[in-house]
């Protein structure tokens, strides 16, 4: 499955921006790779961000996922294991109403989305979430 | 709350013939001869508010055997907890005796011995005589049913689920949530909804697709003995996934556990002094969510066909199972004062059919809507010299008879069946009529398909079910048992991840080792998929009853189960 920018359908609320860069840039960048360049290596820590994701995706290829991360000024989301793991950066300028976010993304098999936020005082936070990409079962 | 003590004086002195089985003498002591209607009614009413939980009743508007499980087992924190304890574990667990009523109402241990002894269970009619006795003592009881209402028969496959319509109505029940309506089609549960429901269709967790708005209605607020009650619903979490997302394109469900915790704030802001959760996520799920959301006062859990004699205390909640197949409704009464619940009584009554009468008024409005399809439903197919029943973790003689008739009727070398928890059960020496079959497999997407697939291929299938059934963290569980496997025996290690836990399969009919790379023909039914071809399952069915005339299953010893 290949990821593209169409399947990323950004509804960024409040005053958010989203980037979203060119697959080829990261097409051999892992999502540690990622992660250390959108930190500069410092350390992440945990709290102040909640991450919205089903457990379980209807559909693989249109997830929704939302970000709230008051106080931040970007939220990076990344899927793991997909080939392209950078799914969507937003930035939040100083008149945006609130830090937070919603859109959905295509996800190529179970795996980790991970939020990161990058505070207005430089210190990053993240939280994750498994989410599992079935191929429809049984339930009853 | 009852004590275990007082349940069932009347259970008999059948712990004189412990070890018996097949026919034994207990067998024969009818349950009319030990219980009376009032045994089973009997309950000293208290407190101001009184709830009444019925749930997956699967279309049984009659009285039906049904099995409960042999291996039921838990992983994680579930493992060993209610309800994943079976046969002596739980009679010790609750104080069953042996041989006694309730040991066959909530066991599945001598089962067939036992039925001819104490009759089927459940019936609507009946179940309408004891939501009138305590509405007797309480008139303002408040009756909620947990969902799976509308399918499972032939006559809710036929009217679309009118039939359980109608009769839920006459009941009087006062809110519903959901899981297999939605597989009658959005256009038909909307037409439900909102022309011939008496009362609410709750789900606080399904919102449509295209704007993430909720599309029903969360929760209802209800007043009774002076008390405000906020019932909120909660739809089965997988619909999409577990059932055909093509029926109901544009909606979402999910555990959404955020949004209850939200819902729980709201209805407390609007003044619940109660607030009750009827839920069809399974019993698992709820327990966790019972644990991460605070102020829900009872959860009425269904979905997992669980029925417990006992209430579950979680981080204050209670949580109530009220089984399946209207083979039990639970009795809950409450005391509520100065905005809290400050006790709780509960009985889970089994249904007797031979002890508790039916209404009369009930008893009519099933018999006219089964009416127009008497003849269909009675015609005898076959016999079983087998006992049919389908729960159980693994596999059940209903699917490995299905199973049976894939591979026969299709021709091919493996046969899958769904791990559905619905479906009543047939003794031995009984004949299988229309009725029995559609029982089975009444359901809208039907199509027994025929295809190629590789070993690789069937190994992920096997795989991603058992990973629903066996994932640690109940929020991924999607509340079925596993896909049932004609042809091929596997080993499962329960405690391994998903991907490692799949090992051994092998082709039954030549013993060898599934190979990845090779081709195998595969026949099954209740695909997904929107464009699966094949004959009605129910038909398959039949004609291999017929050819056969009488049918017995072998037991089935080809999956290894361990890590448990």
């Amino acid at each position: 499955m290949q990821f593209t920018r169409r399947d990323a359908l950004i509804m960024s609320l409040g005053a958010a921006a989203a980037s979203v860069l060119p697959v080829q840039a990261f097409a051999a960048a892992s999502a540690e790779e990622i992660l250390a360049e959108f930190t500069g290596g410092a350390a992440v820590g945990e709290g102040g961000l909640t991450l919205t994701a089903p457990e379980i995706a209807e559909n693989g290829n249109t997830v929704p996922i939302a970000v709230d991360a008051p106080g931040a000024v970007s939220v990076m989301i990344l899927a793991t294991k997909n080939p392209s793991p950078l799914v969507v950066t937003f930035n939040f300028g100083p008149m945006a109403g609130s830090q937070s976010a919603s859109t959905r993304i295509r996800l190529a098999g179970t795996q980790d989305v991970v939020a990161v936020a990058k505070m207005s005082d430089g210190s990053f936070v993240q939280a994750s979430q498994a989410v599992k990409v079935t191929i429809g079962g049984c339930g009853g | 709350m009852i004590s275990r003590r007082h349940f069932f004086q009347a259970s008999m002195a059948a712990s004189a013939l412990i070890g018996a089985s097949g026919y034994g003498n207990w067998a024969k002591l009818s349950a009319q001869q030990a219980l009376t209607q009032n045994d089973l009614l009997d309950f000293e009413t208290t407190g101001n508010v009184t709830l009444v939980h019925i749930t997956d009743v699967h279309a049984q508007l009659k009285p039906v055997y049904f099995r409960e499980p042999e291996i039921n087992l838990g992983v994680g924190g579930a493992k060993g907890q209610p309800p994943h304890v079976t046969g002596a574990d739980y009679r010790a667990l609750y104080g069953i005796t042996q041989g006694a009523p309730l040991d066959y109402a909530l066991t599945y241990q001598d089962f067939a011995a036992l039925a001819k002894g104490y009759g089927r269970m459940g019936g609507m009619d009946r179940v309408a005589t004891v939501v009138k006795s305590i509405r007797a003592d309480r008139p303002d009881a408040l009756v909620l049913d947990g969902g799976d209402t509308w399918q499972g028969s032939y006559t809710a496959l036929k009217t679309d689920g009118q039939d359980m319509v109608n009769v839920m109505n006459a009941l009087g029940v006062e809110a519903m949530t959901s899981h297999w309506e939605f597989s009658l089609g959005i256009d038909r549960v909307n037409e439900i909804v909102e022309n011939e429901l008496n009362f609410p269709f709750l789900g606080a967790n399904i919102f449509d697709t295209e704007w993430d708005e909720p599309a029903y209605d969360p929760y209802s607020m209800f007043e009774r003995g002076g008390v405000k009650i906020a019932v909120i619903g909660q739809a089965f979490p997988y619909m999409p996934i577990a059932n055909p997302g093509w029926m109901f394109p544009d909606l979402s469900f999910g555990v959404r556990q955020d949004r209850m915790a939200q819902v729980v704030a709201e209805v407390r802001a609007k003044g619940a002094e109660l607030v009750v959760l009827l839920s069809h996520n399974g019993f698992d799920v709820d327990r966790k969510l019972a644990a991460n959301v605070d102020g829900i006062d009872i959860i009425l859990t269904g979905h997992t066909h669980d029925a417990l004699p006992e209430p579950l205390l979680v981080n204050g909640t209670y949580l109530i199972a009220s089984g399946s197949h209207s083979k039990f409704v639970s009795r809950i009464d409450l005391d509520v004062r100065d905005g809290g619940l400050k006790s709780l009584k509960h009985k889970l009554i089994p249904i007797f059919s031979d002890v508790i009468a039916p209404d009369p008024e009930m008893a009519a409005l099933i018999d006219a809507e089964r009416a127009p399809y008497a003849a269909d439903l009675s015609e005898v197919i076959g016999k079983t010299d087998s006992l049919l029943y389908r729960r159980g973790n693994f596999n059940g003689t209903w699917d490995d008879l299905i199973c049976n008739a894939l591979i026969e009727e299709r021709e091919a070398d493996i046969a899958l069946s769904p791990g559905f928890r619905w479906g009543a059960s047939i003794l031995p020496g009984q004949a299988i009529t229309r009725e029995d079959i559609f029982n089975a497999t009444a359901m809208t997407y039907p199509a027994a398909y025929r295809s190629e697939m590789t070993g690789e291929r069937l190994h992920l299938i096997l795989e991603d079910v058992a990973d629903n059934l066996f994932n640690p963290d109940p929020y991924y569980q999607q509340g079925g048992d596993m896909v049932r496997v004609g042809g091929m025996g596997y080993r499962i290690d329960i405690s391994k991840p998903q991907g490692s836990r799949i090992t051994e399969m092998t082709l039954l009919k030549t013993g060898e080792l599934i190979d990845p790379t090779k081709t195998y023909v595969v026949a099954g039914w209740a695909s997904v998929n929107e464009d699966t071809e094949g004959p009605p399952i129910w038909d398959v069915l039949e004609n291999h009853i017929r050819r056969h005339g009488t049918v017995s299953v072998d037991p089935n010893s080809s999956v290894k189960v361990v890590g448990t």
